[in-house]
């Protein structure tokens, strides 16, 4: 059974839509990546699936349970995470508040590891326990999307959701976070990856969307995609897949 | 103006200066987590302030009532909200905390004979009277809008406080309430005479902003709180709703104005429209503070308390007039050095 199930999902700015008829699917332990241009509905299908915007049409299952009109905190709750394209860090707190406020809602339910959950997400980011005493709006670009995924991390998430991690960052960085993305699988956690450096999350992900214009243009295995001559000349330009 | 006037001023200054800044720590909590310029601050004060003076007269305060009332609807709009959403489980949490402690709470009181018991009893009843009211108004005002502009809900807030003061003057009556001091006797320093209401005042304020500031320095919820007020996205992405993050600053705001009002309660006599100005010097430090800086609100409000009362010796009818000009070039200073910052990153 996949873990997210996304069917028939329309959503509309006004009398705008964004999205038409989007199907994506999301299997237990995989990462999948959804790639497009800018403007194609990329950031707004991942907002309507995590309850940050209401949707006009469609059905959306987590584990086979159809979620009606979650709110953010319920999916939070059901171990949903969304890591924003702006990072939505807690800019005036130190990087170990931000850290622990990742695991407000598992707080909330008791569990009260969070010292050892944090212990273990330093070894992913042992960058972040070198600054954890430094205020987040103080980061580099790089650091403040590590801190993006880390403080996501401390929810103990079943399904991550990632919105152009890469977006603005050095090419060194970039294959960084993508490491710790591909080591975050081998945890057992499962991915929805938005991106647009369309080679790189083809190389790491197990399946593949194209989004153009709100609907999904093209799928298939990222194998598959890789070769796809549309998808080399429009995402993957003259290195092609390399 | 010699010296003894002007410490006994100074005293004046700084106890009331100590009230205005628990308001003002108030008002920059609950707007910096909800947008919503608390107008009504003031009314808690004089509810806290009048349900303790109609305990100790041995009336039944109609804050009682009020709690009962407000209780049942809250409660109806939530079960209709959680059957709506098909939430069955939340069902309990709002019979209890809306129907049950209303109910408990009369109880109490019908049980106990209120006049007859200790300062410290009367004291804890009225607080569990009045602080409950704060969340509850936020959930029926506050939380249907809580997208709306600053705009709006300061529209609502003032509403609200015209309800609690129309509601107070029912509830109380036009005669002001004074309430015997904590503990009689005096302090001298030196050639100062310091009552003891006064330390009193200064040190439960003083314990009040230390127990603040460890809340939000120091505890997941604290800090859940001041993530809502930096970026509200990020902190619903955690898990940390802004339903939860505005009772819970509200539920504050209404524990440090009932507080307030039981403390001065023995220092001035509290009518029930009272609040409305106590709570707006409250608010210029707050804007002294940028409405965001809790230390610099507190200097602030300390600054108003002095002001008021050395201009109530020099110029006593021009008193409110020079605390609330105040406000002027602090606004004029603040639009010049400050630039507008975006709501979300």
């Amino acid at each position: 059974m996949p873990i997210l199930e996304v069917d028939d999902l329309c959503v509309s700015y006004g009398k705008v839509e964004a999205l038409h008829h989007v199907g994506i699917r999301v299997g237990e332990g995989q990462i999948v990546t959804v790639i497009g241009p800018n403007g194609a509905g990329k950031t707004t299908m991942l907002s309507s699936v995590m309850g940050l915007l209401p949707r006009s049409q469609g059905v959306i299952r987590f584990r086979g349970i159809d979620l009606g009109d979650a709110e953010v905190e319920d999916m939070v709750a059901l171990g949903v995470n969304l890591v924003p394209e702006s990072r939505a860090l807690f800019g005036e707190m130190s990087v170990e508040d931000n850290l622990l406020l990742g695991c407000f809602h598992r707080y909330r339910g008791g569990d009260r590891d969070q010292q050892q959950t944090m212990e273990e997400v330093f070894t992913i980011f042992p960058r972040l326990k070198e600054r954890r005493d430094q205020h987040a709006g103080t980061l580099s670009g790089g650091e403040r999307q590590m801190l993006a995924l880390a403080r996501a991390l401390m929810a103990k998430p079943r399904l991550l959701m990632l919105d152009e991690p890469s977006l603005g960052l050095a090419p060194l960085i970039v294959k960084e976070i993508f490491r710790v993305v591909a080591t975050l699988k081998d945890m057992g956690v499962s991915i929805l990856l938005v991106e647009q450096n369309a080679r790189a999350a083809l190389q790491i992900a197990d399946y593949g969307y194209v989004l153009e214009t709100g609907e999904v243009a093209l799928e298939g295995s990222c194998r598959d995609l890789i070769d796809d001559p549309k998808v080399v000349q429009s995402y993957l330009g003259l290195g092609g897949k390399h | 103006m010699d010296l003894q006037i002007a410490l006994l001023l100074g005293q004046d200054g700084i106890t009331n200066g100590a009230i205005y800044a628990l308001l003002s720590l108030a008002l920059v909590l609950v707007f910096a987590v909800t947008r919503v310029i608390f107008i009504p601050q003031g009314e808690f004060v004089a509810y806290g302030a009048l349900t303790l003076a109609s305990f100790q007269a041995g009336k039944l305060p109609g804050t009682l009532w009020l709690l009962v009332g407000v209780g049942i609807a809250v409660a109806m709009v939530d079960l209709m909200a959680a059957v709506r959403a098909r939430q069955r489980r939340r069902i309990p949490r709002i019979i209890g905390w809306n129907l049950v402690y209303p109910a408990l709470a009369a109880g109490l009181i019908f049980a106990l004979n209120p006049a007859e018991l200790p300062l410290l009893a009367q004291i804890l009843l009225s607080l569990i009277l009045v602080v409950p009211l704060g969340p509850m108004i936020y959930r029926l005002a506050f939380q249907p809008l809580a997208e709306a502009s600053v705009l709006v809900l300061l529209i609502v807030a003032v509403g609200v406080h015209f309800a609690m003061v129309g509601l107070g003057l029912l509830f109380f009556g036009a005669e002001g309430s004074r309430t015997p001091a904590f503990s009689d006797g005096s302090l001298s320093l030196g050639s100062l005479t310091v009552n003891a209401q006064t330390l009193w005042v200064l040190g439960s304020s003083l314990c009040l902003i230390v127990v603040l500031a460890y809340f939000f320095e120091r505890t997941i919820y604290g800090k859940a709180l001041r993530a809502t007020a930096m970026n509200r996205t990020g902190a619903r992405l955690m898990g940390i709703s802004t339903v939860m993050a505005g009772k819970l600053s509200f539920l504050l705001a209404s524990l440090i104005g009932a507080f307030s009002g039981i403390l001065i309660a023995p220092i001035t006599t509290v009518y029930y429209d009272t609040g409305f100005l106590i709570g707006l010097k409250g608010f210029v430090g707050a804007i002294v503070g940028a409405l965001s800086s809790y230390p610099l609100a507190a200097l602030g409000a300390l600054l108003v308390g002095l002001l008021e009362a050395f201009s109530s010796f020099w110029a006593s009818a021009f008193k409110e007039v020079i605390v609330f000009t105040l406000i002027i070039p602090v606004l004029v200073w603040l639009s010049l050095t400050t630039h507008h910052v975006e709501e979300e990153e």
